[in-house]
C-alpha cells in the first residue's frame, strides 16, 4: 500500500533536507512501479518551478506550460535513468528542462548531453535505495549563492537562468571575456567549497 | 586513455547552463566523452542549476495542464534502466563526432589541402551560429593555429600530438586557454596530428589559412 510521502501533517517531513530525499523516493516509485500518485506529487512540486524557470528565460505562460508538460512526461518515461550518483532530483529535472530548452529554441541537439549521461548511467552495483539519502545540495545552493561575491553570483544567474553566453555577458557588462571567465571559475569553485562543507 | 589537459571550469559551467555555442559544445562534449574527471565537474556544475530550479518561486500551472499531463501517461513507453556505456576504445570517435562529422572514422574525412603538411575539413553547423568548427590535420613540425583572437577557442586532439609551453597534448587532451595566452603549439608526433578546433569569429578575424601559413609568427 503506497501512501503519499509528502505528508504535510508531519512536521518532521518539512525540513528541506528530508523533503529533498522524499523526491528521490517518489521518483524511485515511479521507476519501480509506475506509481501515478508519486508522479502527481512530483508534478505538483516541480511543474510550477519549471514553469517559473522557463518564464525567466523569456517564455510566455503558454510556451512555458508546453515545456513543463514535456519535461514532466520525460520525468515519467525516464525515471529509471535517474541516478543519485549524478545529483539530486531537482538537478536531474534541471538537465531535462535545459535539454528541452536547447532543442526548442536553438538548433543545437541536446543529444550532446544525453550521450554523456550514458557513460555515467546508474550502476547496478550501487542500489538506488542506498543512494536515496544522498543529496541535500539543492537546499544549500540558494544559501551558498547569497554567500559568494555579488559579481560572481550575477554571472551564475545570467548563465543558468537567463541563458546568456559568456561572450555576451562580457559585452553587456563591458568587461573582457577573460574577466567573465575568471569570475565564473571563482564563483563555481566557491560554490563547490560552500556546498561541500554542508553536505 | 590518460587525459592531462582538461576543460576550464568556466567552460564546464557554460556547458552545464547550456550557453556554449554549438561549435564549442561539440568539442566540450567530445572531450567529456573521453574524460570522467570533466564529466564529474559537469555534474557538480549542473547541481547549481538544480539548486536554482529548486529555489524558484512556484508559478501555478493550469489545472488542464495537470490533468492533460496525467492523462497522457497511459501507455507511454518508458525507458528501462541502462548499464553505463563502456569507456571509448583508443582511436574510437565519440558519438557526438560521428554525428557532427558524418563519418565513423577519421579515415573517411574529405580533407581540403591548401598548404604542404596541412589539411582542413570545415564541419557543417546549423546556420546562424557564430562560432566555427574545423578539423585540422597537421604533419610533424607544423604549428597549430594560435589563440589570442579575442574569443573562445577550444582545441581537442583526436590523433597524434603537439607540444607547447603548457606541455604535450595527446589524443583526448583539450586546450582551453585564456584568450590572451601566447604560445606556439608544434606538432611533434610522427603520425599526422588531427585536432578539432572551435573558435569564435571576431570582427578582426584572420582566416585560419593565414594563421597556419605563418606558423612561427607568435600571433
Amino acid at each position: 500500500m503506497l501512501m503519499p510521502l509528502v505528508n504535510m501533517t508531519d512536521p518532521s517531513a518539512t525540513t528541506s533536507g528530508q523533503r529533498n530525499d522524499i523526491y528521490a523516493v517518489l521518483l524511485h516509485r515511479v521507476a519501480q512501479s509506475r506509481d501515478r500518485l508519486a508522479f502527481a506529487e512530483l508534478f505538483d512540486h516541480f511543474a510550477p518551478r519549471v514553469k517559473s524557470f522557463m518564464m525567466r528565460k523569456g517564455c510566455n505562460a503558454e510556451q512555458a506550460e508546453d515545456l513543463v508538460q514535456e519535461a514532466m512526461i520525460a520525468v515519467w518515461t525516464k525515471a529509471a535513468l535517474f541516478s543519485t550518483d549524478r545529483g539530486s532530483v531537482s538537478t536531474w529535472i534541471f538537465t531535462i528542462a535545459r535539454n528541452l530548452w536547447i532543442d526548442r529554441l536553438r538548433r543545437e541537439k541536446s543529444q550532446l548531453y544525453t550521450d554523456l549521461e550514458d557513460f555515467d548511467a546508474p550502476d547496478g552495483a550501487t542500489g538506488a535505495e542506498e543512494n536515496l539519502g544522498r543529496s541535500q545540495e539543492d537546499n544549500y545552493v540558494a544559501q551558498a549563492l547569497e554567500q559568494i561575491p555579488v559579481e560572481q553570483r550575477e554571472l551564475l544567474i545570467l548563465s543558468f537562468v537567463e541563458d546568456v553566453p559568456q561572450s555576451e555577458i562580457a559585452q553587456r557588462l563591458n568587461i573582457p571575456l577573460g574577466t567573465v571567465k575568471s569570475r565564473m571559475r571563482l564563483g563555481y569553485q566557491r560554490m563547490r567549497k560552500l556546498l561541500e562543507t554542508v553536505t | 586513455m590518460k587525459i592531462a589537459h582538461h576543460l576550464d571550469d568556466a567552460t564546464l559551467v557554460g556547458f552545464a547552463a547550456g550557453t556554449l555555442a554549438p561549435a564549442h559544445s561539440i568539442v566540450a562534449s567530445a572531450h567529456m566523452a573521453l574524460c570522467p574527471q570533466c564529466r564529474a565537474t559537469l555534474h557538480k556544475a549542473e547541481a547549481i542549476g538544480g539548486g536554482i530550479l529548486a529555489d524558484q518561486a512556484p508559478t501555478a500551472v493550469s489545472q488542464t495542464l495537470r490533468a492533460a499531463t496525467l492523462a497522457s501517461l497511459e501507455g507511454l513507453p518508458v525507458s528501462a534502466p541502462k548499464k553505463p556505456s563502456a569507456p571509448l576504445k583508443a582511436g574510437a570517435l565519440p558519438d557526438v563526432l560521428v554525428r557532427a562529422l558524418g563519418v565513423t572514422s577519421l579515415d573517411q574525412i574529405k580533407w581540403h589541402r591548401k598548404l604542404p603538411g596541412v589539411a582542413i575539413y570545415d564541419v557543417p553547423l546549423p546556420k546562424g551560429t557564430k562560432a566555427k568548427l574545423k578539423l585540422l590535420a597537421l604533419e610533424k613540425g607544423r604549428a597549430m593555429p594560435d589563440h589570442g583572437h579575442g574569443g573562445e577557442e577550444l582545441t581537442l586532439v583526436l590523433k597524434g600530438s603537439y607540444s607547447d609551453k603548457f606541455g604535450k597534448f595527446t589524443a583526448g587532451d583539450v586546450a582551453d586557454l585564456a584568450e590572451d595566452v601566447e604560445h606556439q603549439p608544434i606538432v611533434d608526433s610522427d603520425e599526422t596530428c588531427i585536432c578539432l578546433i572551435s573558435f569564435d569569429v571576431p570582427a578582426k578575424f584572420k582566416s585560419i589559412w593565414a594563421r597556419l601559413a605563418q606558423p612561427f609568427s607568435g600571433m
